[in-house]
């Protein structure tokens, strides 16, 4: 099978260069193993100032509204943290601005959402907190089976009952100016939150559960669906095992459903992501990338890959695989003419495209970028 | 260095780094509260289960077997695996009448074949459909699959002369459901291949692929039909023929169920058996060539079947129907139908397997399409009966696209 482009990778970095480059007019397939890091997704995009122009437009064309404003995002253990850009649903404020009295409401028998640690966390910032419960007879099913109540499940059920919520909540309001809600609304329909927010006389702020984040799950299927809508292919599940290089260039990958038939291409995008999705791996004895085999710097004493105490940044979260200038791979010291690199699986070794989804976002358009200037030469 | 490969376990469960994600994407989850879910059923499980097999659930018989978690877990697991793995070892209760009735579809089909108008029309009845709702648990909401004489076997072997002179062979195996509920598949696969210069023998005696025992707990006459059936399948792999299908679940049985669950081994068989779709696509690429009706127009909705998914070969057919000259072509959002195979005829599953179904159902409404597209046979009855749309093979939209 033959395409313009390959992209090995459906995350964040992989669907925005597939969306670039589609949208182009090129043919193009993304390859992904299994589900990206969007499925844990605060909802702010770390690093970036404003959208790029680019960005804005691939996003609202696919459904997905952005805000841009400078200033923190409440975080789940009621702490606060900067931020400048997010999906419409996630609030950014001055710090400042955030209430004295606030009501945290989270749902009975759902323990993803930490609300007493929430009102701890608040309360050291100096707010009074009261925390009340709200149950409705549509969880009810859901209560049956406490391991599997999850933000997902319980989204699937508030995109159809949003309106119970506000008079519940309504109900419990007293003389607060705040009210904290888990972040399990607009999964199907985003506009969800917004409507909250509308119902209720007083701020509303959604903090984040565990996993699986509800916006993050919309966004990759926003993504994923405006894909396909422009023709582009998606091989959901499937791995790239190995590669055929040829005279310094990617001649076609090897996939383990697809086995013997191989998949052709100009040009090649590795946006596989980090350890967790596979993208880089360790071992005892050092850190690779397993598709390609290309290089990644790392330092030669395994003790110092990371530092020894939790919270300090990470040695080997900042290693990556090597690119030139274009975000071409390097491979035995040479780059190779079609194989670009974007996203996680880039560590922290361009820091002029940012950090996190941010620089996710941004080593895509560039590498999508580059991609399409190779192919008018 | 490969410490963590010598170190794997079956169905790669210690891989699982409780993300939660299979747990999204699970379409039992999202309407059966009974149902633990894939995380909880699967990797989490098979922990305590090995321990001790008093932890096993019977709850774990909710699992549709859709592979969904699957194809969603980023770490690799094989969590429907693990979970029908359990049912096979631990689940020792016997399979009610109903449910072996329902699994041997080869079976229903050669008793019934020779008098299959008087079949027809009986389970066709109202006072039918309510007796076999009270007895045997089967929904009354669904409609049987019809069964049609005579069967594409004798239909083939009628023309073999003919089909033996074409100078490129392959094997069909055809299944149950082209042999007796719909011989005009098999008819435009031949149709088809015949125009790519191939001709279709039958392999020797094929049996039902054996996926409705598995998921029916009858584990045991599986395994006797895979064993079989890879005797059959190496028989014409000696010949030096490629076989191909026209079911997304029985190739997905024969190449992945039989080693993954009934450890019955394909090994040799494998890589030559193939989805039609595969085959006619490779050729295709191979430089051979399709005579497509000028006025042919169609609006085409594709849907997705669950274990082609997991195969990852949708994009055969997606690319098929793409190369027909006025298709205009639109991907159904990946999500299940709700059936199953025999899953949703049964009465406990029936509320369920129509509220999974709803996501597609409506989005088929919306797109609105002349007939929706998909290689599956049960998602077939099940979207025909739900939405009252025309679903079709996709060998049979590239058989009707032909040039006569
Ligand atoms: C748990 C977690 C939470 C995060 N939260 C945030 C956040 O809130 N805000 C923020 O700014 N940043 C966050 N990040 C940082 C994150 O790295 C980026 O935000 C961004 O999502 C990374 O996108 P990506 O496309 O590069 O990689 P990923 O999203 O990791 O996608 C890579 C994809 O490639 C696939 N893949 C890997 N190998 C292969 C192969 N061989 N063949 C086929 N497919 C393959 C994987 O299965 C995966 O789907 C988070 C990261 C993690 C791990
Ligand atoms: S998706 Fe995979 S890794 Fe995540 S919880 Fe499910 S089985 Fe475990
Ligand atoms: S196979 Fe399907 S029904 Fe079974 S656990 Fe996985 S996703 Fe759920």
């Amino acid at each position: 099978m033959k395409f313009d482009s390959v992209i090995i990778g459906g995350g964040l970095a992989g669907l925005t260069a597939g969306l670039k480059l589609q949208s182009a007019g090129k043919q193009t397939a993304i390859i992904s193993t299994g589900q990206s890091a969007l499925h844990f997704f605060s909802g702010s995009f770390e690093s970036l100032q404003e959208a790029p122009e680019e960005m804005k437009q691939l996003f609202s064309q696919a459904g997905i509204r952005l805000h841009y404003s400078p200033g923190v995002r409440l975080m789940p253990l009621g702490t606060f943290r900067e931020a400048a850009l997010s999906l419409e649903d996630i609030d950014l404020f001055p710090k400042a601005s955030f209430g004295k009295k606030v009501l945290i409401v989270n749902l009975l028998g759902y323990h993803d959402f930490f609300s007493s640690f929430l009102a701890q966390g608040l309360e050291k910032e100096g707010m009074e907190c009261r925390i009340r419960f709200i149950n409705l007879p549509e969880m009810e099913k859901l209560q049956l089976s406490p391991s599997e109540m999850r933000a997902v499940q319980i989204a699937r059920i508030m995109d159809r009952i949003w309106e119970k919520v506000i008079q519940e909540i309504r109900l419990l309001l007293k003389d607060e100016d705040t009210v904290v809600l888990p972040q399990v609304f607009g999964l199907q329909d985003a506009s969800v939150p917004s409507r909250i927010r509308q119902g209720i006389p007083a701020r509303v702020v959604f903090a984040g559960t565990l996993p699986p984040s509800v916006p993050g799950i919309r966004t990759q299927m926003l993504l994923k669906k405006r894909y396909q809508l422009l023709g582009g292919t998606f091989l959901m599940g499937d791995k790239v095992d190995k590669a055929h290089l040829h005279e310094g260039r990617v001649h076609s990958v090897v996939t383990q459903n697809l086995d013997n038939h191989y998949i052709e291409a100009q040009n090649f995008l590795l946006a596989s992501g980090s350890y967790f999705s596979k993208g880089l791996s360790s071992n005892p004895f050092g850190i690779s990338e397993p598709v390609f085999g290309l290089d990644i710097d790392f330092a030669a004493e395994r003790g110092n890959w990371y530092s020894p105490s939790f919270a300090d940044d990470q040695p080997y979260m900042a290693y990556g695989v090597k690119t030139d200038e274009n975000l071409h791979a390097i491979k035995d010291g040479k780059a190779l003419e079609n194989l670009y690199v974007a996203g996680a699986v880039l560590g922290k070794t361009r820091p002029e495209f940012g950090t996190a989804a941010g620089m996710a976002v941004r080593s895509a358009l560039a590498a999508a970028d580059n991609i399409l200037k190779a192919s008018e030469l | 260095m490969k410490l963590q490969e010598y170190t794997r376990s079956k169905g790669n469960f210690e891989e699982c780094m409780k993300c939660t994600v299979c747990t999204a994407y699970c379409p039992v989850l999202q309407v059966n509260p009974l149902y633990p879910g894939p995380k909880q059923a699967g990797p989490d499980g098979e922990r305590l289960r090995l321990k001790d097999p008093y932890f096993f659930s019977n709850t774990l018989k909710y699992c549709m077997n859709c592979k969904r978690c699957e194809v969603a877990c980023p770490s690799g697991v094989n969590v429907a695996d693990l979970i029908q793995a359990a049912r096979i070892k631990y689940d020792k209760s016997k399979p009610k009448l109903r449910d072996r009735i329902l699994a041997s579809t080869d079976l229903m089909g050669t008793l019934t074949r020779p008098v299959a108008p008087i079949v027809n029309a009986v389970t066709g009845l109202g006072i039918t459909k309510t007796v076999l709702d009270a007895t045997l648990k089967i929904d009354r909401h669904r409609t049987f699959p019809k069964y049609s004489s005579p069967g594409f076997e004798i239909w083939l072997r009628s023309h073999k002369r003919e089909q033996a002179a074409f100078p490129e062979q392959v094997a069909y195996f055809h299944g149950c459901y082209v042999n007796y509920n719909y011989p005009q598949l098999g008819k435009d696969l031949v149709k088809v291949l015949n125009a790519l210069g191939v001709g279709v023998q039958l392999l020797d005696n094929e049996k039902c692929c054996g996926i409705a025992m598995i998921t029916n707990g009858m584990s045991e006459s599986a395994r006797k039909h895979a064993v079989h059936n890879v005797a059959a399948l190496q028989k014409a792999v000696d010949k030096g023929l490629k076989v191909v299908t026209t079911s997304s679940t029985c190739t997905f049985t024969m190449r992945d169920e039989y080693p993954h669950l009934l450890d019955v081994d394909n090994s040799a068989v494998k890589d030559s058996l193939l989805m039609a779709t595969r085959f006619i696509y490779e050729k295709l690429e191979k430089g051979a060539k399709l005579n497509f009706k000028s006025d042919f127009h169609k609006k085409i909705a594709y849907h997705t079947p669950c274990h082609l998914e997991k195969l990852g070969w949708g994009v055969f057919s997606e690319k098929l129907l793409k190369m027909i000259p006025g298709v205009e072509f639109t991907m159904l959002d990946s999500n299940c139908c709700g059936i199953a195979g025999t899953y949703g005829f049964k009465k406990e599953n029936y509320e369920a397997s129509q509220a999974i179904g709803q996501a597609l159902f409506s989005q088929i409404k919306t797109v609105n399409p002349d007939v929706v597209a998909c290689d599956c046979e049960t998602c077939k009855w099940q979207i025909e009966m739900s939405t009252g749309y025309t679903v079709m093979n996709p060998i049979s939209i590239l058989a009707q696209a032909l040039e006569d």
